[in-house]
């Protein structure tokens, strides 16, 4: 499986010149180890293990509020884990957290978008803080029919077609890394169609995914994981001093 | 395995736009931002000029009054304008999601925010710098004042920006931030005021006023050192 991943992770580049740059050597590996959140004093998750390995995608499922979204910003470096280690290509992020910074590209529930500034130009600082060239931009666009609406001021667009223009800022800017927090919500059908194939296109590439969904995706061999399935261990009085403190 | 120059990038090298190009990028996008809503830079201006201008209706005309406090006055209005215009620093890139992405972008942190902290200076410590002469003016300041003015103003209002960043990067997240940030920021511009009145009274007094401007000169270079680096920190407990 390992083998076979690899070797279509090789010949990729030369499968994929549109975005030559960035990609991750084949063989690199995405994993955490036992990991642990914990937002407010609340335990979201305890003991999750997730090995991803070039070419993967990670779709998330469960409930509401099971900590998908929590687990995206463990693995996008903005939150620290409470427990346990992310290893990239075997190495702990946490020792070089800049370099992993580099790698990813994370798409939230916000937009990041600034209604005085044009479409492009929204984009273009994206990039252009991304990378050093910043010259996708107008590919990007296009890529999500936005190509007509460059130079409009964003606060002219529609609700979906900010979304769109919010996507395609993955596009604008090579990373091997990928997170996405319900990238499909908002869009039209031929948006996500668009989406499936950058997503599968990435892939191919050797590129990594992780994204949390309730719209299914067709997306080629994605692997599962259900935050539901790592419920943290339930807080007695003996592990938490605080618990007597409260009452 | 071929080797293309692309994927060493990916497998070390230097990712991103480097500190120089990204500083440099960070700056035009909020000067930009600036330009397209004029309203909020010209704000500080405007309250500067029209408090400044109060004060001659409430205390009366006389001369050499007025000639006293004009320094302190200047100051003191310079000094809450920038208070004012502080919750916007990232107020709004915090609340759209942008600050979460130049917190997870190349660019090291610190140095998003010390150009944060430059557009800010650009379009409210420049705007009052060049608005002190007129208040300067209107209360009759000596002509050998107006030299020592904008000297101790070009030092003290990056200083005032550069800790103000950090009072309000302090706040984000917090209900009603925009009122706790006068209450952490202005301890820490009193010295600011207080040399920077007393530069302008030493030269009218005759004496020298080097010894004013050099510690404010320490002080911005004390704040451009650490300012950036707690500013930064306190954001990545924002965005958490």
């Amino acid at each position: 499986m390992a083998a076979d991943n690899s070797s279509q992770a090789a010949s990729a580049p030369s499968a994929a010149p549109a975005a030559p740059s960035g990609r991750p050597r084949a063989g690199v590996r995405f994993a955490g180890r036992d990991l642990g959140c914990v937002r407010g004093d609340r335990a979201i998750f305890a003991g999750l293990d997730f090995d991803l390995p070039a070419g993967g995608a990670l779709v998330l499922s469960g409930p509401n509020g099971s900590g998908k979204s929590s687990l995206l910003r463990v693995l996008a470096s903005l939150l620290p884990p409470a427990a346990g280690q992310l290893l990239w290509d075997g190495a702990d992020v946490a020792r070089d957290p800049e370099a992993h910074r580099a790698r990813l590209h994370y798409q939230g529930h916000h937009e990041a978008l600034k209604p005085e500034l044009t479409a492009a130009e929204n984009l273009g600082f994206w990039a252009g803080l991304q990378d050093k060239s910043a010259g996708a931009v107008a590919r990007a666009l296009a890529r999500f029919g936005l190509a007509d609406l460059a130079d409009q001021p964003v606060r002219l667009l529609s609700a979906g077609q900010r979304r769109r223009l919010s996507l395609s800022r993955i596009l604008a800017a090579p990373a091997p890394l990928w997170l996405l927090d319900e990238p499909s919500v908002g869009l039209d059908a031929r948006s996500v169609r668009t989406l499936e194939a950058e997503i599968e296109a990435h892939r191919a590439a050797g590129g990594l995914v992780v994204l949390a969904t309730h719209q299914p995706l067709d997306l080629a061999d994605p692997r599962a994981l259900s935050v539901d399935d790592f419920p943290p261990a339930p807080v007695t009085a003996d592990d938490d001093p605080w618990a007597g403190a409260l009452w | 395995m071929p080797k293309t120059a692309p994927e060493t990038a990916a497998a070390g090298g230097d990712p991103g736009p480097g500190l120089i190009l990204g500083f440099a990028r960070v700056v035009a996008r909020d000067l930009r931002l600036a330009l397209r809503q004029r309203g909020d830079a010209l704000l500080a201006v405007l309250f500067f000029v029209l408090t400044a201008m109060l004060f001659p209706f409430g205390i009366g005309q006389e001369p050499n009054l007025l000639q006293r406090i004009a320094p302190g006055v200047v100051w003191v209005t310079a000094l809450l304008a920038v208070l004012l215009s502080l919750e916007r620093l990232f107020l709004r890139d915090y609340e759209d999601g942008s600050l979460e992405l130049m917190a997870l972008s190349p660019v090291p942190l610190p140095v998003i925010v010390l150009a944060k902290v430059t557009a800010h200076w650009l379009t409210t410590g420049l705007p009052l710098l060049a608005a002190a002469p007129i208040i300067a003016l209107m209360y009759g300041l000596p002509a050998a004042g107006y030299g020592i003015l904008l000297a101790a103003m070009a030092l003290g209002t990056p200083t005032l920006s550069l800790i103000g960043a950090v009072g309000a990067a302090l706040t984000l997240g917090a209900r009603r931030g925009g009122v706790l940030i006068p209450l952490l920021v202005l301890p820490l511009y009193i010295p600011v005021l207080i040399f920077g009145v007393s530069a302008v009274d030493a030269q009218m007094a005759g004496l020298s006023a080097r010894p004013q401007l050099l510690l404010m000169g320490a002080g911005l270079l004390a704040a451009v050192a650490l300012a950036p680096w707690a500013a930064a920190g306190a954001l990545r407990q924002a965005v958490e």
